[in-house]
């Protein structure tokens, strides 16, 4: 684990104009956005998934928890494209997704971060999230050597000086030239929201540790998903970086996205979630509010083992 | 030799670069363009001393220049494959001897092909296809062959890669050499056109004894070239390479199609490589199998690797030394290989990374570094 750098809570405020950065959702709170839809999930002789059934609503930020080894990440690798489930379906904006290749998936607006890190270690902060951001770009490998799609620039858009101004007013300006622009303010944007722009263009594998894990929400977000998944996002963060961390979340959810969590920390899943789902050996144990999770028997047997008296 | 590089790289050649003036720049660019269209005519001592033909024996300079710039085209477009999208070809051969066999093919008035398209639609014994629609046609070969090639063995991951490539080299020459009734076989195809121009002295504009204008024609090209990998290097093309390379799962769930984008990676590839072999084969004016062996396959990755894999400028410097030098040291002919052999190794070791590394790749090399060493105190 890279070394981690405690950085102070007032570092990592949001400056971010959330106006440029919201989504356009094409849908209501609370309909189905995603639903697992009884998926196995088979290793050889390994059972990963049993007949897990659950949906995610629209809007809202659904917890997924339960024990090591309880096939998180198996279910999030499931709906991401990164493994095909043996049985079952995955659906999508009522589309079927369980077998689609991860780009095709992550173009219909499902994003994802990993529990560990997986950053493009020698691009700059900056660049990471531009990645994100061209995944909703339309220039072609053809269109970036030759240029010929042209836009009719807006006057905000058109060069401030005489030669070049005119040439754009004449000839318009490549898309590919205000795709790269709004890309990169879109991922200024972006950074200045998960609160890290102060070291934008520092290589990512050179951030500290709690920089990294926001970076890569970042980069999520550019990809501008409906679902965003979020795999342990606190893991290795200390109480005061947990709590700004969950205002994160909060304002992920505002900006119209849904978020899916995974989580160890209790106090955290339960403080951000609106649902919790509770997996354990592969099979969904448990389902609803905080509240009613927090209370269940089962739920508390996963976590704290069976109590001596009940046997 | 280590404090030689250590004062080097205490010029930051590269920084003041990037923080110098923009008119600067341009001016330096300029004047290192105009300076490559004079270079034919060098007779300024002690710059003269650069030339190859100082001596009877030596070879004629402007004609080594033409060579030098055609292999800078290749070895740009091998960098689009080996240093952009990170995918090791061994076989670039294959698509340079498709660009010269292609031009001979179609644009030749003695090749099997053009014979055959006379005596079926009643044309005369001299037409062939005009140079200039042979251009497209080079290009439009080299790039199936390359979408050909690389669709299904893309989806191999590192050394099977090289492999397959390998193979694809070997493939294409040897297909050349045995299909007699095609190609000409061993025997190879004469009369291969040049480009068009005005006739000067009762001779073509692009001849045989003038040198000097292939070699014109080929740095516009080679400026071309340059330009358009440039915007490819920084754009989402680059950027999407980029993260192919460091993290193929990672990229994919970004909505990187990994898989298009290291096919256009190799295509690019493949249709500059043709467009490097067409004008090698226009300028000889005669194409034959042997000139595409193996061996400038490796000549061509050792141009990339040696100037700096991914740096446009370290490939450029590494295929005009690799060029340059064995023509200058003619004299020690026998001693090239081994001056080759050591050229490399001593590379690998004081600079892993290249002549002019992409800085990017430099790091990349490091971290491996740091990772190997890791994993061997793990062990």
């Amino acid at each position: 684990m890279p070394e981690h750098e405690i950085v102070g809570a007032e570092e990592l405020k949001d400056t971010s104009d959330h106006d440029k950065i919201a989504i356009e959702t094409s849908g209501a709170v609370g309909e189905v956005l995603l639903e697992v839809d009884h998926v196995t999930l088979r290793f050889g002789g390994v059972v990963a998934l049993n007949d897990v059934n659950f949906d995610i609503r629209r809007g809202e930020i659904l917890g997924l928890i339960g024990p090591n080894g309880a096939g998180k990440t198996t279910c999030f690798n499931a709906m991401t494209g990164v493994y095909t489930p043996t049985e079952g379906t995955i659906r999508f904006k009522d589309q079927e997704i369980a077998g689609t290749k991860p780009h095709r998936i992550n173009h219909l607006g499902i994003a994802r971060t990993f529990q560990n890190i997986r950053l493009f270690p020698e691009m700059s902060a900056l660049e990471n999230v531009m990645v994100g951001c061209d995944a909703r770009h339309k220039t072609s490998v053809l269109g970036v050597l030759f240029r010929a799609y042209r836009v009719r620039p807006s006057e905000g858009e058109l060069p401030k000086s005489g030669i070049r101004r005119s040439f754009a007013k004449v000839f318009g300006i490549s898309r590919h030239t205000l795709e790269e622009r709004a890309g990169r303010r879109r991922s200024m944007e972006l950074l200045r929201f998960v609160g890290i722009a102060d070291r934008a263009h520092e290589v990512a594998r050179n951030l500290p540790y709690g920089y990294q894990r926001r970076l890569e929400i970042a980069r999520a977000l550019a990809t501008e998903p409906e679902l965003i998944c979020l795999d342990e996002p606190a893991a290795g963060f200390n109480p005061a970086e947990k709590e700004d961390l969950m205002g994160l979340i909060r304002r992920i959810r505002d900006l119209g996205h849904t978020v899916l969590v995974i989580e160890h920390d209790m106090k955290l899943v339960l403080g951000v979630t609106d649902r919790i789902v509770v997996l354990e050996f592969g099979q969904k144990i448990a389902e609803g509010t905080p509240e009613e999770v927090a209370r269940n028997p089962k739920v508390i047997a996963a976590y704290l083992g069976e109590p001596d008296d009940a046997a | 030799m280590s404090q030689i590089l250590d004062s080097y790289r205490g010029l930051q050649l590269g920084n003041r670069w990037d923080r110098a003036p923009k008119w600067f720049r341009t001016v330096a660019l300029l004047l290192v363009v105009a300076f490559a269209f004079y270079l034919p005519f060098l007779n300024i001592l002690p710059f003269a001393y650069i030339r190859t033909d100082l001596n009877p024996t030596g070879s004629d300079w402007a004609s080594v220049l033409f060579l030098i710039v055609v292999y800078m085209i290749a070895a740009v477009g091998l960098n689009v494959v080996i240093g952009f999208a990170g995918l090791l070809d061994l076989g670039y051969v294959g698509f340079y001897a498709l660009g010269a066999y292609s031009v001979a093919l179609f644009g030749s008035p003695s090749s099997p092909v053009v014979q055959a398209l006379q005596s079926r639609f009643d044309l005369s014994e001299e037409w062939a296809v005009p140079f200039v629609m042979c251009i497209p046609i080079a290009i439009a070969m080299s790039l199936t062959a390359g979408v050909i090639l690389g669709a299904p063995t893309l989806r191999l991951r590192g050394d099977y890669l090289a492999i397959v490539t390998l193979g694809f080299g070997e493939i294409i020459r040897i297909t050349a050499r045995n299909l007699d009734n095609v190609t000409g076989g061993a025997a190879g195809i004469t009369q291969v056109p040049v480009p068009p121009g005005p006739e000067i002295d009762g001779r073509s504009f692009f001849n045989t004894i003038d040198a000097e204008r292939w070699y014109w024609l080929a740095l516009v090209i080679l400026i071309l070239i340059v330009w358009l990998a440039s915007r490819l290097e920084h754009s989402r093309v680059g950027r999407a390479w980029l993260a192919i390379r460091e993290d193929e799962d990672a990229a994919a769930v970004m909505g990187v199609a990994g898989f298009k984008f290291k096919l256009w990676a190799f295509a690019i590839g493949a249709s500059v490589g043709g467009l490097a072999g067409l004008l090698f084969g226009s300028k000889q004016q005669y194409v034959e199998p042997n000139a595409f062996m193996l061996n400038l396959s490796f000549l061509f990755v050792a141009m990339v690797v040696i100037g700096g894999s991914g740096n446009i400028v370290g490939v450029l410097v590494g295929a005009f030394l690799l060029t340059y030098l064995p023509e200058r040291f003619r004299e020690l002919q026998e001693w090239r290989p081994f001056a080759f052999g050591l050229a490399l190794v001593l590379v690998m070791v004081l600079r892993p990374q290249g002549l002019v590394p992409s800085r990017r790749r430099a790091a990349e090399i490091e971290d491996r570094r740091h990772e190997a060493e890791e994993a061997a105190a793990d062990a």
